[in-house]
């Protein structure tokens, strides 16, 4: 199934985290949390299990709560495709500190590999462009990617958003904490809060 | 196009209330779904310094939003009318996992006078799917009472992060009348 030159998901989010400082990252529900776990669990990270959709929308609320904060969302294409009115509602609110990584394996990989709307038609940098996310960028090589790592500190520059083809393999789960609560009370902690 | 019965002609005072009362609680981002009956409210929002309108293309979008806000510091609140409180239904599971204060104002179709079939099935099942949803609903059915109700479902929601929906019923806004 895999085809030739396809980047390696668990690499590509290693790679967004390889310096991460102060950054705030979303995973969507399905693998995409998993490869965040897997590249090293962290205050910061918010792990979705449900909320199928929801993964960029938790983002723009963050980010437009947190100006300052680079805020990343990693996601897949399968979530990203039930969110896709969230890029025309990222595209009004155009938050500067937000950024949007769509891991793009073209496969519902978590339910059987069922292929998804970006096998052969869908275009989610299209989407995004046309939604009005200026920095929208069709990622398919590693220098492309830390390049786009280094721009998510630019919390000036954004919203921007990337597509990074990967390869489908499926790989051992890396799973991070279920426990929703304790996930946003950490990083509230971490960004100053106290429990009510 | 259409007239309002059983409303004042003038715009009426309630959505200032209700502005008044997000206000004192600190309300940061408000996302929505554009109805008539929060038209005014809107516009009080758009028009402030210290709330953030969000117009949203789906209703459950905005519960995730009040999801990343609050993880960020801000509350917020979910304007949307009945037929989309059908939208939300799976990302209301948000809420008891993450537990945030979710605080929703929804104008309800679908009763008292309506003028429209296609309303009535979700404005008759919206307070059952909040319910079912562990969402708990209160109500407003004439002016006087909104502002006591605003402040109960605010306390309530951010104080104690009780989910709660304020139905602002049909019969406070006024039954949309469809004219030639």
């Amino acid at each position: 199934m895999s085809k030739a030159n396809l980047l390696d998901r668990r690499q590509v989010v290693s790679a967004l985290f390889a310096d991460r400082k102060d950054v705030v990252a979303i995973g969507g529900l399905g693998a995409s949390t998993n490869d965040m776990c897997a590249a090293g669990d962290h205050a910061r990270n918010f792990y979705l299990w449900g909320g199928m959709g929801g993964a960029a929308m938790i983002g723009l609320g963050l980010a437009l709560a947190q100006p300052k904060l680079p805020v990343l969302v990693i996601t897949g294409d399968g979530e990203m495709l039930m969110g896709m009115g969230s890029l025309a509602t990222i595209g009004l609110q155009k938050p500067s500190n937000l950024s949007i990584v769509v891991l793009d394996n073209e496969a519902y990989g978590e339910t059987g590999g069922q292929t998804s709307h970006t096998s052969a038609a869908a275009d989610l940098v299209g989407v995004a462009k046309a939604c009005g996310i200026g920095d929208a960028r069709a990622i398919s090589t590693m220098a492309e990617v830390a390049a786009f790592a280094k721009a998510v500190h630019d919390v000036s520059a954004g919203p921007r958003f990337a597509n990074v083809k990967i390869d489908s393999a499926s790989l051992e789960r890396i799973l991070p904490s279920r426990d929703g609560t304790y996930i946003v009370n950490r990083i509230r902690g971490e960004l100053g809060f106290q429990p009510i | 196009m259409h007239a309002r019965a059983d409303a004042a002609d003038t715009a009426p005072n309630w959505p200032d209330d209700i502005f008044a009362t997000l206000q004192r609680f600190d309300v940061r981002q408000v996302p929505y779904v554009p109805d008539a009956g929060h038209s005014k409210l809107i516009q009080r929002v758009l028009g402030s310094t210290t709330m953030r309108g969000i117009p949203l293309t789906t209703e459950e979008e905005g519960v995730a939003l009040l999801a990343g806000a609050w993880t960020g510091g801000q509350r917020g609140v979910l304007l949307m009318q009945s037929s989309g409180v059908g939208n939300c239904i799976n990302m209301l599971s948000l809420i008891p996992i993450l537990r945030f204060p979710f605080l929703t104002l929804v104008t309800m179709r679908g009763e008292w006078g309506e003028f429209n079939p296609w309303q009535v099935p979700m404005g008759s099942t919206t307070q059952g799917v909040f319910e079912l949803s562990g969402v708990k609903v209160l109500r407003a059915s004439n002016a006087a009472e909104v502002p006591a109700v605003l402040e109960a479902a605010a306390a309530q929601a951010y104080n104690a992060l009780t989910p709660t929906a304020v139905l602002l019923s049909q019969r406070l806004i006024g039954a949309k009348v469809f004219t030639r």
